[in-house]
């Protein structure tokens, strides 16, 4: 089906305001100038037992203009859409440079800002892949479908509460900069989630479990067919959650592990996506995120994994949440390897951070949330590659005499160098003599990554994958979030920590 | 002859009111302005300013409520935005928290005034002594990464039952982090300022580098259940997020650790054997918040017990916990007759009293060994039965014996309960007020005292620094 780009968007005076904002960046001296104007609407549909218990509709526009000016960053931010409004901005901009390069001229610094080269690409125009923009359909019916997958589940025995949640997120970026590059782009987002809960009255007990479909990047058609079979996960739902209830304390010890992709992508997000940015390695996230294990100096060296580990960074998969056309630096997005058979060979970048490293061209990492905040160096779809031919989950499952099947994420930490991470899921199932052999509960995994990545001993073919995701990682001072799927396969990994969660509160 | 009308923010509240067709209607106009600085490595790396507006018209038809935000609004496109919450209402079926629009507050006196705006100029001091920071940082062999930020938000309500609310809410904070040049040792501090007059690079500086050197001896312990001191900032971090999880509805319902075992909830259990109280009040010295609820969802992500038919309850202190003993849980109108629990709506701060007169670093001289921690990061949700977390000590645990600081410790994962922790707290100290490092960003007004937790419980060692 052709998509177009939201006609109210490029009604917006988006060259008239560009040109006025990077005419005057250019008049007051600014090496560099790019001009962003955003658009983004994200709304939220919530309903608690069936009832409505929430909706809002937030439409986010704004523009921004960053410069280089005397070898520093200024930005600033504005939503007056003038002319002499988009005029002023740019002189905030190059005042906040000047301001920099006095803090820094203070400092007794030499260090400046320059960006890798980027061929410009004239008028250009990216739209993501999507069949219905859920902004499309009318609100009662997606509050009706959600009505009647809720009631579904509470129909059944032992559901005593349903949550349900669907996100929806619509982004528009136009770019222009001094170099030439005019982009203008669409994405569109879904994110629909229910979470069953049963409760134990007498005993104080309850337990949950939620969905387990990702975030896609796709349309309103998620939810009605494409892309994930929601009947078949809804009627399964009551059954499994009896049985967690019922489920044994887990022994804590040391297990080996097959970890389903609906568990495995949020491990990849924190101790592979984050630990592969180069601005955090380089020490740029270092008071708030962080900074990185896989420091720079081991490029090429380092053994992140054992020799099965292939892991890419991609921004141009279909249905991916970090897939777009061009970054917020006028850059091409591309794909490229991370991890190649268990070492560390790539990083994810912008065009600072590449300049100042040594490298050609940036691999189009800059994003910012909105126009209100600066691009930063963000996380690609980063995805562990499953082995051609490789096994499917059962025979993955068949390998392991002792060990647990790890279902959906739950709860997620890493420390602030990406080494020490603990998960939990939404379903373990013991496994016993290659066999699945009922559920437990009060599991939790704790490792290094080193350690973790070391330990796998078998990735699934690619019948096993599926591309997982996140729509809120959050980043940087001011803080933003962005979307990124990651894709993996189902991955056997040996002698890993597991906990017992009750016992860890000292019950 | 009309009246051409500006936007000033209050005459776009009255614009929104006039267009609207619906039963009832709230309109929240929020004016915003921010400035911040961003270092690593002794050089500053980004800044910014900006400038925006959010309206949010909250249309109600029947019982059903339809919410629409947008920015940049100006009088002239308030039409379709009035239009489109009243449409969002349309297609809603029938709010469980419906309730009439509050009535009777006395309007703000400043109403009609201008918002409160904040620019770059709020760094005219605190910049050039930052960039001599950097200078004396780099000369005496330490690396600064860090952030400055300031926000103004004026917020104009208006209902069509008659509020006429405003409140002006500054919130600015400053992070500082200091490594040595082989980053193997870090340290940190955090502040929070209304106004960056009374933020002192320099001395924040003086702190990290006491820090530093405190780290120069290494001693590497193991993973297990310690005496730990945990400072303001620390206490901050927990008690914030057994705030955003003390909804009354889901501990009715069995659903929460202050759910009670064949049906209630804990309210009128002791769960300190400290005379602790911990409790919310806009009027709180330093720490002051809008003194009546703004709701822009009823489905608020971070605290459930919001309501958007609650807009412009007024707000006074509320005891969450009184002496040790839990008085109150969060409610909506709606939520609070539901539980048969008495209302308590939410305000944006927390405070956490009923300790002793002595500051942490009279804490550290009267302890004969434990840790002392820096502070706490990457904190999620492991079980809510129990509401215990996980998450990481980051930048500096030093270990205290006979009284002093003996060097810094290997840093650990943590497996803990911020209910548990209240209830095995042997000390409370002075309370002071304090930023959260892991959750300031969306909550930033907190006071609270060091707490001395025996058996803390370390889960395993993290590698990082």
């Amino acid at each position: 089906m052709p998509r177009t780009i939201d006609e109210s968007f490029l009604s917006l005076p988006l060259r008239q305001l560009a040109d006025a904002a990077l005419a005057r960046a250019r008049a007051l001296g600014a090496d560099h100038a790019d001009f962003r104007l955003e658009r983004v609407r994200s709304a939220t549909w919530v309903l608690r037992d069936a009832r409505p218990a929430g909706a809002e509709d937030t439409t986010d526009t704004g523009y921004a203009v960053r410069v280089v000016h005397g070898g520093s960053w200024g930005f600033a931010a504005g939503v007056d859409m003038t002319m002499d409004g988009a005029a002023r901005v740019a002189a905030q901009a190059v005042a906040m440079a000047k301001l920099s390069a006095k803090i820094i001229a203070a400092a007794g610094s030499d260090e400046r800002v320059e960006l890798a080269p980027e061929p410009a690409y004239g008028e250009r125009t990216w739209i993501s892949s999507y069949r219905t923009n859920p902004f499309d359909i009318p609100d009662g019916d997606k509050t009706g479908l959600l009505t009647e997958w809720s009631e579904r589940l509470l129909a059944a025995d032992g559901v005593s509460h349903v949550d349900a949640r669907l996100w929806a997120v619509q982004e528009n970026k136009f770019y222009a900069d001094t170099a030439g590059t005019v982009t203008t782009q669409q994405r569109v987002r879904v994110l629909p989630e229910l979470t069953a809960t049963a409760v134990d009255t007498e005993s104080g007990r309850f337990d949950s479990l939620r969905t387990l479909a990702p975030p896609a990047g796709r349309g309103w058609e998620y939810l009605t067919g494409t892309g994930w079979d929601w009947d078949a996960e809804l009627a399964a739902i009551p059954e499994l959650l009896a049985a967690k209830m019922a489920a044994p304390s887990v022994e804590a010890g040391t297990y080996d592990l097959v970890v389903d992709p609906s568990n495995l992508f949020l491990t990849i997000h924190e101790s592979i996506g984050h630990a592969t940015e180069l601005d955090r390695a380089l020490g740029y996230e270092a008071a708030f995120a962080g900074t990185s294990f896989a420091t720079f100096d081991q490029l090429g060296t380092l053994t992140y994994g054992s020799e099965i580990m292939n892991v890419t960074g991609d921004r141009t998969v279909e249905h991916g949440l970090a897939t777009i056309g061009w970054d917020d630096e006028g850059v091409r997005t591309q794909s490229w390897d991370l991890v190649k058979d268990g070492t560390l060979v790539g990083y994810q970048m912008d065009r600072r951070i590449a300049r100042r490293q040594g490298f050609e061209r940036s691999n189009g990492c800059a994003f910012a949330d909105s126009a209100a905040h600066v691009p930063l160096q963000r996380m690609a779809n980063v995805s562990l590659q499953p082995a051609p031919g490789g096994p499917d989950t059962e025979e993955l499952i068949a390998g392991v005499d002792r060990g647990i099947y790890v279902v959906g994420d739950g709860s997620w930490s890493i420390d602030m160098q990406r080494y020490n991470f603990q998960f939990t899921g939404q379903r373990f199932f013991r496994i016993e003599k290659g066999r699945l052999a009922g559920q437990l509960r009060d599991v939790a995994y704790q490792a290094t990554t080193t350690d973790f990545w070391g330990s796998m001993e078998a990735v699934g073919g690619p019948q096993t994958y599926v591309l997982g995701g996140s729509f809120m990682c959050g980043k940087a001072q001011p803080g933003q979030v962005a979307a990124v799927s990651h894709g993996c396969p189902s991955a056997l990994f040996r002698g890993v920590n597991i906990l017992n969660t009750t016992q860890e509160s000292g019950r | 002859m009309s009246v051409r009308r500006s936007n000033a923010p209050h005459e776009i509240v009255e614009r929104a009111l006039e267009l609207s067709r619906a039963d009832a209607t709230v309109v929240i106009a929020e004016e915003d302005s921010t400035a911040n600085l961003r270092w690593a490595a002794n050089a500053l790396t980004t800044n910014g300013v900006t400038r925006g507006r959010r309206v949010t018209v909250i249309a109600v038809v029947g019982a059903s409520s339809g919410v629409v935000s947008r920015t940049a609004v100006t009088v002239e496109e308030l039409e379709p935005l009035v239009r489109a919450a009243e449409e969002a209402a349309r297609q809603s079926p029938s709010a469980e928290d419906a309730r009439p629009l509050i009535e009777g507050v006395p309007a703000s006196p400043d109403f009609t005034a201008p918002p409160v705006e904040t620019s770059s100029d709020v760094f005219m001091d605190f910049a050039p002594a930052l960039g001599e920071t950097f200078a004396r940082a780099r000369a005496e062999g330490r690396e600064l990464f860090g952030f400055a930020s300031h926000a103004v938000v004026s917020t104009y309500l208006g209902t069509s039952s008659g509020l006429r609310l405003r409140y002006d809410q500054p919130a600015g904070s400053v992070e500082l982090n200091a490594k040595s040049p082989d980053r193997a040792r870090s340290s940190y501090v955090t502040v929070p300022t209304d106004d960056f007059r009374d933020v002192d690079p320099a001395a924040l500086d003086a702190d990290v580098a006491t820090r530093l050197r405190w780290a120069e001896r290494r001693i590497d312990l193991p993973a297990g259940r310690y005496q730990t001191l945990l400072p303001p900032t620390s206490v901050a971090d927990l008690l914030i997020y057994q705030h955003w999880t003390a909804d009354a509805r889901n501990a009715h319902e069995g659903r929460t650790v202050f759910s009670k075992p064949g049906g209630g909830t804990r309210v009128g259990e002791r769960l300190t054997a400290l005379p602790l109280t911990l409790y919310s009040d806009p009027a709180a010295a330093g720490v002051e918040t809008a003194p009546f609820t703004v709701a822009r969802s009823s489905a608020d992500f971070f605290a459930p017990a919001t309501s958007v038919f609650d807009n412009g309850q007024p707000l006074a202190r509320a005891d969450w916990i009184e002496d040790g003993v839990l008085r109150r849980l969060p409610t909506t109108r709606h939520t609070a007759e539901l539980t048969g629990l008495p209302g308590a709506p939410l305000a944006d701060n927390l405070v956490l009293e009923g300790g002793g007169p002595g500051s942490l670093a009279e804490m550290v001289a009267a302890t004969e060994r434990g840790l002392l921690i820096t502070s706490l990061w990457y904190i999620r949700e492991v079980d809510p039965k129990t509401l215990l977390v996980t998450g990481l000590t980051r930048d500096g645990v030093y270990l205290v014996e006979n009284g002093e600081v003996t060097g810094v410790v290997n840093n650990f994962r943590f497996n803990e309960s911020p209910v548990d922790i209240l209830g095995r707290a042997t000390e409370a100290g002075r309370t002071e007020r304090c930023r959260s490092r892991e959750w300031g960003d969306f909550f930033s007004r907190t006071a609270m005292p060091a707490l001395r937790v025996p058996e803390f419980n370390m889960s395993s060692v993290s590698p990082g620094v």
